[in-house]
């Protein structure tokens, strides 16, 4: 169901298991949709706190992502970095309906000038 | 409105004769009997019966008569009207008439519709073909047998609960079924990964065939069904096709009355519907947005209708539901919510030998969901405080181990006196079978360690999912002074294990799949973490070459885009110069790619070649179709691989060179190339010891002298330089090969993930080398045969097989957002 708050991205299956896709948003930051072992969907801000590496890119393991430049580790429920890290990356509500990923539209374009 | 005749009851009218509808007429009447005249509209030709014991009746461990719910007689005697095999068509909510296919009108005061759902089919061609059908009702089952009793092939679309039900009845009376599963894991909603893949390993054991990730195309057939294409190509024989994706809810009538629906018919908590005179139950039916496709949920709304009816409040407040297979001989259980999440901890046990796996989820010292996979007789008692939202502090250290151990009072609940509390001839250990007085004797006698335990009397030396229980004797028999050290360091936090038991376990239990090894050394995290998941899908690699299956979630960023990620994201690019030996084509095809696609630096490398800076993802494809069109490979300048070789040279040119240098480096990139290692592996052949290839710091170097070849091992640039030690001298450049190959084997056989050389050879020392390499001859022949034998499998060009379309999704965003538009969703 798309309504004014939610914006369909696409298909469920085309995220895969453990891994990620991205989603560019134009003239704001681009957004990281992770899928965890077990179907469910995340979605932070595609910007490690550290440095701003790619997360999308990371491994992502139970509901945590490995950054690929340093290894931190970021919360994807949370977007909060673990361990002795300190930093948070913005989350994107995110739910599946009718097998449709849909993305909420007002934090999805809060990065924008 | 029709107002009832003052002599005459009001008439309830329910379109449904399934499990919901009937159990609603139960629940009414067992409050009040006589409130209602009732009549009952059903749409197949029979009594009420027990769908959800279709499964057991396909697989004939039970009849149709054993799974009928209410017999003729209890119409009768509650005074029930039973419309069957005539399905209502028409709802007129103006008039209060339901009119059925016949053209038979009722009237009625209270309607209640519990249409149940409908199976979903998915929209390929050939979805209508004869011998396509779906399992829903008796009819369906009565179909399937028809088939079955034909014998052949089945193929079940869906690797849900209902598809694996109807695969195994199918399979139980002798056909071949072929399971194909859209997503990754079986029962996906239900099982994690770790119990998907126990299931699908039992399943397989047992003859079915189970293809996940297995995305349908086509049903193909000229009269009826003949075969199953897969969009991968992929065509699987059928004589009957089963259609279990999933099912949804029957909405049509209620929509067509003009009730308010959403993904089902909307209801309030006692069960009304938009229309104050129509109610729904069951799986037609969505209540707070959600809707139910079991069966626990229907009961609980059964009762809360018939109290709404009778005038008592009592609302629903939603189920929490839990699943169960219906396949005789596998056990597995799921309930609430595994998805984990931030303060969620997971609680997991594995036993290997008896093909266990039990994984709570708690967060605050409550329960917020359980998997279990075969031994579920613990589950209802999970479920029951999940759904209490009981603190489980108290038992928490014994929860894993089940009720009886848990709620055995305060001296079991604690893991130590448990153990205290056994017989000295309890079993402790089955591999090696060691008794718990066995392993205190060791105690005793000074193994104070879990590796002095392995050691000396063999206590979880071997599977290792005793651990646990030995560490608790150690903390039982030393009390404070047993700090849980181990000599040698496990793998990860995930597992006790080290790299040598895990890797030494892969050969001997013939494990190949990453979930297999989790299991059966009793991973204690459901999917691993960031450090064991690329060691352990590079150890399957070198064990299984010929059969390894990749995982591309189990590769650092790098190996899975097969480019160097740059600190803004971007990739570098560096194609393959064989022994630093280019020509104009190659430079003119790489100069394009550069212009092309606005490569922003580019960069003679260390190792002889040229590395393309600031590639965008999207871009990778078609970089390396361009530069595989002017005949080059990938690089793996991103690897954990062979990397380059780096040559000066030699004979050919140079007035001190001694052999052709530049020749062997070309043949030993040849033979090296597309090797995945430990960590990454440079090769160097210098043509004269004035050395200006540097083959003294690289893994594997080669000085030409006069006489022959020095070969050279385990040197590195880096943080710690280390320089190479001399393995040996050798004649002839066939037997250069031959000693490089027999040492990388060794090698990537033998190293831990993520060490170089260096700190190899540092720790087996570069005697052991040696006398494996050079002085076993038999040996180093063995090693080297195989390492010619993975290289069959491993030299195949990456960037060819991505420019060609494969894993097309790591290049592409899913969508893009535009302000106000969403492009490229597909």
């Amino acid at each position: 169901m798309v309504t004014a708050d939610w914006l369909d991205i696409g298909p469920v299956d085309q995220l895969p298991a453990l891994g990620a896709r991205t989603l560019p948003v134009q003239g704001g930051d681009e957004i990281a949709i992770f899928r965890t072992a077990n179907g469910s969907v995340y979605a932070l801000v595609n910007k490690c706190p550290h440095k701003q590496g790619p997360l999308s890119q990371g491994i992502v393991h139970d509901t945590t992502v490995t950054c690929p430049l340093h290894n931190w580790r970021i919360s994807l429920v949370s977007g909060e970095a673990l361990g002795d890290d300190v930093g948070c990356v913005p989350t994107i509500p995110v739910k599946i309906d009718g097998g449709r990923i849909l993305i909420s539209r007002k934090e999805a374009l809060q990065g924008m000038a | 409105m029709i107002a009832s005749p003052p002599d005459q009851k009001p008439h309830l009218v329910v379109i449904g004769n399934g499990m919901a509808g009937c159990r609603a007429v139960e629940e009414i009447l067992a409050r009040e009997t006589g409130k209602f005249r009732i009549t009952i509209f059903g749409a197949e030709p029979r009594v009420n019966y027990n769908r959800i014991m279709l499964s057991p009746v396909l697989a004939g461990e039970k009849s149709f008569e054993d799974i009928i719910i209410n017999g003729p007689e209890w119409y009768t005697e509650n005074g029930i009207a039973l419309i069957s095999g005539d399905p209502v068509v028409g709802i007129d909510r103006a008039a209060k008439i339901v009119t059925a296919k016949s053209g038979k009108t009722v009237s009625y005061n209270k309607l209640l519709i519990a249409t149940g759902s409908d199976p979903f089919i998915i929209p390929v061609p050939g979805k209508d073909l004869p011998g396509v059908v779906t399992f829903r009702d008796l009819d369906d089952v009565d179909k399937m047998l028809a088939a079955a009793g034909l014998g052949g092939n089945a193929v079940v679309i869906g690797g849900g609960l209902l598809g694996l039900e109807a695969a195994h009845g199918l399979a139980l009376r002798g056909m071949q079924v072929t399971v194909l599963h859209l997503m990754p894991t079986l029962m996906e909603r239900q099982l994690d990964e770790a119990a998907g893949w126990l299931l699908k390993s039992e399943l397989e054991r047992r003859g079915q065939k189970i293809l996940t990730g297995a995305d349908t195309a086509e049903i193909i057939g000229m009269k009826k069904v003949e075969a199953v294409r897969l969009k991968d190509g992929t065509e699987i024989p059928a004589d009957i096709v089963v259609m279990a994706v999933g099912i949804r809810p029957s909405t049509r009538l209620a929509k067509e009355a003009g009730l308010a629906v959403g993904r089902g018919i909307q209801v309030d908590d006692h069960m009304v519907t938009s229309d104050a005179d129509v109610l729904a139950v069951g799986e037609c039916v969505e209540h707070q947005g959600q809707v139910y496709g079991l069966v626990a949920p229907l009961w609980e709304m059964c009762r809360s209708l018939a109290d709404g009816l009778t005038g008592t409040k009592n609302p629903y407040t939603g189920s929490v539901t839990s699943t169960k297979l219906k396949v005789s001989g596998i056990d597995v259980f799921s309930a609430g919510d595994f998805s984990g999440g931030d303060g969620c901890e997971d609680i997991v046990l594995r036993d290997a030998t008896r093909g266990i796996y039990k994984r709570v989820i708690v967060k605050d010292d409550k329960i917020l969901g359980a998997v279990l996979y075969g031994d579920t007789a613990d589950g209802n008692w999970y479920f029951d405080l999940l759904k209490k939202g009981e603190d489980i502090s108290d038992i928490r250290d014994a929860l894993i181990f089940g009720q009886a151990f848990a709620s055995g009072g305060g001296a079991t609940a604690n893991p130590i006196d448990a153990v205290a509390a056994l017989p000295d001839d309890a079993e402790i250990c089955g591999c090696n079978g060691v008794s718990k007085g066995k392993v205190m004797a060791c105690i005793a006698g000074g193994a104070h360690t879990l590796d002095a335990v392995r050691s000396t009397c063999k206590a979880s030396a071997s599977c290792g999912s005793c651990t646990g229980l030995v560490e608790n004797l150690l903390q039982f028999a030393l009390g404070d002074e047993f700090a849980g050290e181990r000599d040698a360091k496990p793998m990860c936090k995930c597992t006790s294990f080290t790299h040598e038991d895990v890797r030494a376990a892969i050969l001997e239990k013939s494990l190949k799949e990453i979930p297999a090894v989790m299991q059966a050394l009793s991973w204690s995290t459901p999917d691993g973490c960031s450090s064991c998941r690329p060691a352990l899908n590079y150890y399957l690699l070198c064990a299984w070459p010929a059969e390894h299956k990749e995982d591309p979630q189990s590769r650092f960023v790098n190996e899975r885009m097969h480019a160097n990620i740059q600190k803004d994201g971007t990739y570098s690019v560096v194609p393959r110069m064989w022994g630093g030996v280019t020509t104009p084509n190659e430079l003119r095809a790489i100069a394009d790619a550069a212009d092309k696609y606005g490569a922003r630096m580019v960069k003679v490398t260390g190792g002889q070649r040229l590395d393309l800076f600031g590639i965008k993802k999207e871009d990778l494809p078609s970089i390396w179709a361009d530069l595989n069109a002017a005949g080059m490979v990938s690089g793996h300048a991103y690897g954990k691989a062979l990397r380059t070789v780096k040559t000066c040279v030699g004979s050919e040119w140079c007035r001190f060179g001694t052999q052709d240098s530049t020749g062997l480096g070309i043949l030993l990139e040849q033979m090296t190339w597309g090797s995945w290692m430990p960590h990454k592996f440079k090769i160097a052949v210098s043509g004269c010891p004035r050395n200006c290839a540097e083959a003294t710091i690289k893994d594997f170097g080669v000085i030409c002298v006069d006489s022959g070849y020095e070969l050279l091992v385990g040197g590195n640039g880096g943080i710690h330089l280390r320089g190479t030690d001399l393995l040996c001298k050798v004649a002839t450049e066939e037997e250069a090969l031959e000693y490089c190959g027999a040492f990388i084997q060794l090698y990537r056989e033998e190293a831990r993930y993520l060490d170089r050389t260096a700190p190899w050879i540092e720790r087996v020392g570069l005697d052991y080398v040696k006398a494996k390499v050079v002085e076993d001859e038999e040996g180093r022949k063995a090693l080297y045969g195989r390492f010619l034998h993975a290289q069959k499998h491993l030299q195949k060009d990456p960037w060819a097989e991505r420019a060609a379309g494969k894993e097309a999704h790591l290049h592409q965003h899913i969508a893009e957002i535009r302000p106000f538009a969403v492009v490229g969703a597909n």
